[in-house]
Order: structure tokens, then C-alpha cells, then sequence
């Protein structure tokens, strides 16, 4: 091969770039995220209640454009009320029905967010719960 | 080829990979096949293929310089060397490369030929370097962005690129501004080679099927993020497997996402094969990483061997009696 170092370290850089996420997992493994939902408010309701506005398929995939979807209905539209694909009624607002179940932010929010790489941007405006951390409540 | 046919191969194989995908990635027995075996398989065609061609490459000779001389080269120390367009060293070598890989130089020095009053006129004309930036660009920053569901945690850099891409905060999940623009510049790329004629007539299927391909994985992409979501958290499981050579297989994973997979495998796969070699031909390429010291320095073929000659002294040493006998005059007795 002609010019053989030059092209040898051009191919060393072009392996390392694109094996880069293997050597960073080397020997690593990636759990899961388990956002907890063992909040006090959700423990008070029966076991038939502890449902979300809807379906867990449809909240896993699909909540954040339900939250813009209902922020502009609240805020833009002037409608705080959300009937959900069974007929029953919400009062749309984030701190008060979402946040009233899922207080945890930290371990209910944040859990997945943080996995997926994601910052949404509710908390630009929202105020985020204050939360004792793990092992050091008072 | 007509475009026509060109045209309508490209497509009709990206048409069938997304059908194949749908049709696949709804059966959970196949869904293995589509999320694991097929990424591995297309990414070890890629490394290896990439390789072999850039060593392949590596080992044709380029006996003599062919720079090509876009500028003054270096001659009399009156007259001003174009150190960058025509290198004489090493240093402008690197200058001449970094310009061509990172800002795509000789496509800024594209020109259309018009006719103006009679007269043939040479123009600036930038659409195609401005469309294979936005277009290198943004994929490149899309592939990096890609990179938080291959890390865990998610460096702080990736989220930030991420943060950045989608600043202006359009709904959620935020529309991404590399999203609008790749797509955009590879319409612009694929439109180009359709309505202009010249560009129309030179295209085969081979300039087609990128351009559709990729349009087809931003596409998928886009849909996937902003109208038929899948869930990220299991698709981040399927990913994380992949990257910890650990693969696991998840489920409820939309059948979108493994059209998307399909699709980026098939580049994957392809690539090596391609003109999307150029990648790693833009540094191979003599025309560029040349220095220009054609008559400056002596270039000797590398195959260039010891011709073996009979000069006249030698044929007359070898003859002289036989040439005596039948009377041919010889220079020395």
C-alpha cells in the first residue's frame, strides 16, 4: 500500500468514530428505567381506579403531545375541561390533576426523560415540585 | 436509462424495503430479524466494505502528480503562489483538504454557462454548494443527535446538540431544525436532477436511489417522532442492546420504527458499494491531496524498472567478425 501510515491512521479515526458507542458500553449494562407510580395519592385509589387520562400504550407514546395539545386548550382557547376516549371528564392543568398523582417528578418524569435524552420544556414556566432526596428526609 | 426507469427502479426498491419492513416489523417471530440481525449484518458490510475500498485504493499506485491547479502555482518569487488553490507543501495540502471536506471548495466553484446579448457569460452559481452543505450538515449533526439512544447516560454534549436543534421549541416532541433542512436540501438535490435537463440526462438509478433512500429514512424518521409515535423508552432497550453487543428484543415497538431501521441499514449496507464513497474518497483523491511539485521535485514511477537496451557499440562488439566476413564496414576493427 502506498502511503500506507497516512492512510492506516485515516482508517483507525474512521473505525474508532464509528465503533465509538461500543467502547463506551464496553462492559456495561444499560437498566431499564422504572418510573415509580407508587405515589401516596395514586395508592389511596382502588386498584380498578389507578388509571391515567388514558390508555398506558397511548401515555407511554403519546403524552407529550396530549400536554401540548391540552396546554393550548387551557391556556390559548381559554377550555380547561378534557373528556378522554371513555367519556369522562379531566380538569386540565398540569400542577392539579397530572401532578397530583405523579408527584414524584424525580422518579416518575425524570426517570425516562433522562434515559431518552430528552428535556421538555414544562418547567420553563412550571414551577417543579419540590422533592426530599432519597435517604434524606428529615 | 431513461429516467423513467431509473427513476422508477430506485424507487420501486425503496418502496419494497418499506413494505417489506411494515409487513415484517407487525410479526413479533420477524421483529428479531428486522431490529437485529439486520443493523449488525448492514454495519459490518459497512466497516468492512469501507475498508477494503479505501485499501484497495490505497494500493493503486499514482505514479505521476495530477493535481488539479486552481490557482498561480509556485514559480518566480515576484509572482504571488495561490498557496491553498495550488499547494506546493504539505502545509497547503492541509489548508487545500480542510476546505474541500469541511466547506465542499470546488463545488463553490461551480459556474452555469448563459447567454447574454450574443455572448456566452460564466456565472456564479452557489444552489448546488449551499444545497450539499445544508445537506452534509444536517445529517451529520441527525446522525451525532442519534447518538442518546447508543449512550447511557446521555452525554452532556448530545443533549445539548439536541437542546440546540430543537430551540425554537415548536410543540413537543420539539420540532428539530436539521429535520426541516435535511429534508429539504435532499428534495432540492433529487428536484435538481429531475427539472434541470442536462442534470436529468446524466443521472442513472445509482444517483437516484440515495437521494430517495435517505429522503425515505428522514421521512420515516419524521413520522415517527411528530405522528406515529413508538415508544422511545423500548426503543432505546432495543438500541442500548445493540451498542452493549447484548441485543434484546422488546416489545410493542411499531412497525414504523423498523421501516425506519430498513431503511438505514440499506445505506448502510449500499454505501461501500456506491458513490457514497466519495466519503472516504475525498481524502484518497490525488486530485486534491497532491502537492503540486510536478517540476520541482523529480517523480520517479514506482513500477518503472530497468529497461534492458543493445546499443550499436554492444550489437557491434557481439558481430564484429560476422560483419567483417561479409564485408559490412565496422567504426572500430
Amino acid at each position: 500500500m502506498y502511503d500506507a501510515w497516512k492512510i492506516l491512521v485515516g482508517l483507525a479515526i474512521f473505525l474508532g468514530l464509528f465503533t465509538f458507542a461500543f467502547w463506551m458500553n464496553a462492559g456495561k449494562a444499560a437498566p431499564i428505567p422504572e418510573p415509580k407510580i407508587d405515589t401516596p395519592e395514586i395508592k389511596k385509589m382502588a386498584e380498578a381506579e389507578r388509571k391515567c387520562v388514558e390508555d398506558k400504550h397511548f401515555m407511554r407514546t403519546t403524552h407529550m403531545q396530549l400536554l401540548n395539545h391540552l396546554r393550548d386548550q387551557a391556556l390559548r382557547e381559554g377550555n380547561r375541561e378534557y373528556i378522554n376516549q371513555e367519556g369522562k371528564k379531566y380538569h386540565i392543568s398540569l400542577q392539579n390533576t397530572c401532578m397530583k398523582c405523579h408527584s414524584n417528578k424525580k422518579d416518575f418524569c425524570d426517570k425516562c426523560h433522562n434515559y431518552a435524552g430528552v428535556s421538555p420544556y414544562c418547567w420553563d414556566c412550571h414551577i417543579a415540585p419540590i422533592e426530599q432526596p432519597k435517604g434524606n428526609e428529615l | 436509462m431513461g429516467v423513467k426507469v431509473s427513476l422508477g427502479v430506485s424507487l420501486g426498491v425503496v418502496l419494497a424495503i418499506v413494505v417489506i419492513a411494515l409487513v415484517g416489523g407487525e410479526v413479533s417471530a420477524l421483529q428479531p430479524v428486522f431490529g437485529i440481525f439486520v443493523p449488525y449484518a448492514a454495519f459490518v458490510i459497512f466497516l468492512v466494505g469501507f475498508i477494503y475500498r479505501v485499501v484497495d485504493w490505497g494500493r493503486s499506485p499514482v505514479p505521476y502528480r495530477i493535481p488539479t491547479t486552481c490557482g498561480q502555482q509556485k514559480t518566480l518569487p515576484w509572482i504571488k503562489q495561490n498557496k491553498i488553490e495550488c499547494p506546493s507543501s504539505t502545509l497547503g495540502v492541509i489548508g487545500r483538504m480542510i476546505l474541500e471536506v469541511f466547506a465542499f471548495r470546488s463545488l463553490f466553484r461551480h459556474t452555469k454557462a448563459e447567454m447574454a446579448s450574443g455572448n456566452i457569460v460564466y456565472g456564479g452559481s452557489k444552489w448546488i454548494w449551499l444545497g450539499a452543505l445544508a445537506f452534509h450538515y444536517s445529517f451529520l449533526i441527525i446522525a451525532v443527535r442519534h447518538l442518546r439512544l447508543f449512550l447511557e447516560p446521555v452525554p452532556f454534549l448530545i443533549n445539548g446538540l439536541d437542546l440546540v436543534d430543537g430551540m425554537f421549541q415548536i410543540g413537543a416532541p420539539t420540532l428539530y431544525l436539521t429535520d426541516l433542512l435535511l429534508i429539504g436540501a435532499v428534495s432540492y438535490l433529487l428536484v435538481r436532477r429531475l427539472i434541470v435537463p442536462k442534470m436529468r440526462y446524466i443521472s442513472l438509478a445509482n444517483d437516484y436511489f440515495p437521494l430517495l433512500l435517505i429522503l425515505g429514512i428522514g421521512i420515516s424518521g419524521v413520522l415517527m417522532r411528530f405522528f406515529i409515535r413508538v415508544d422511545i423508552v423500548s426503543v432505546k432497550e432495543l438500541t442500548m442492546g445493540l451498542a452493549t453487543l447484548h441485543p434484546v428484543m422488546p416489545e410493542g415497538i411499531g412497525a414504523i420504527f423498523f421501516v425506519h431501521v430498513a431503511l438505514i441499514s440499506t445505506l448502510f449496507a449500499y454505501f461501500p458499494f456506491s458513490k457514497l464513497m466519495h466519503a472516504g474518497g475525498v481524502f484518497l483523491s490525488p486530485g486534491r491531496n497532491l502537492a503540486n511539485t510536478n517540476r520541482a521535485k523529480m517523480h520517479v514511477n514506482p513500477w518503472e524498472y530497468p529497461v534492458k537496451i543493445h546499443p550499436y557499440e554492444d550489437y557491434e562488439n557481439e558481430f564484429r567478425e560476422k560483419m567483417k566476413d561479409a564485408g559490412i564496414p565496422v567504426e572500430r576493427e
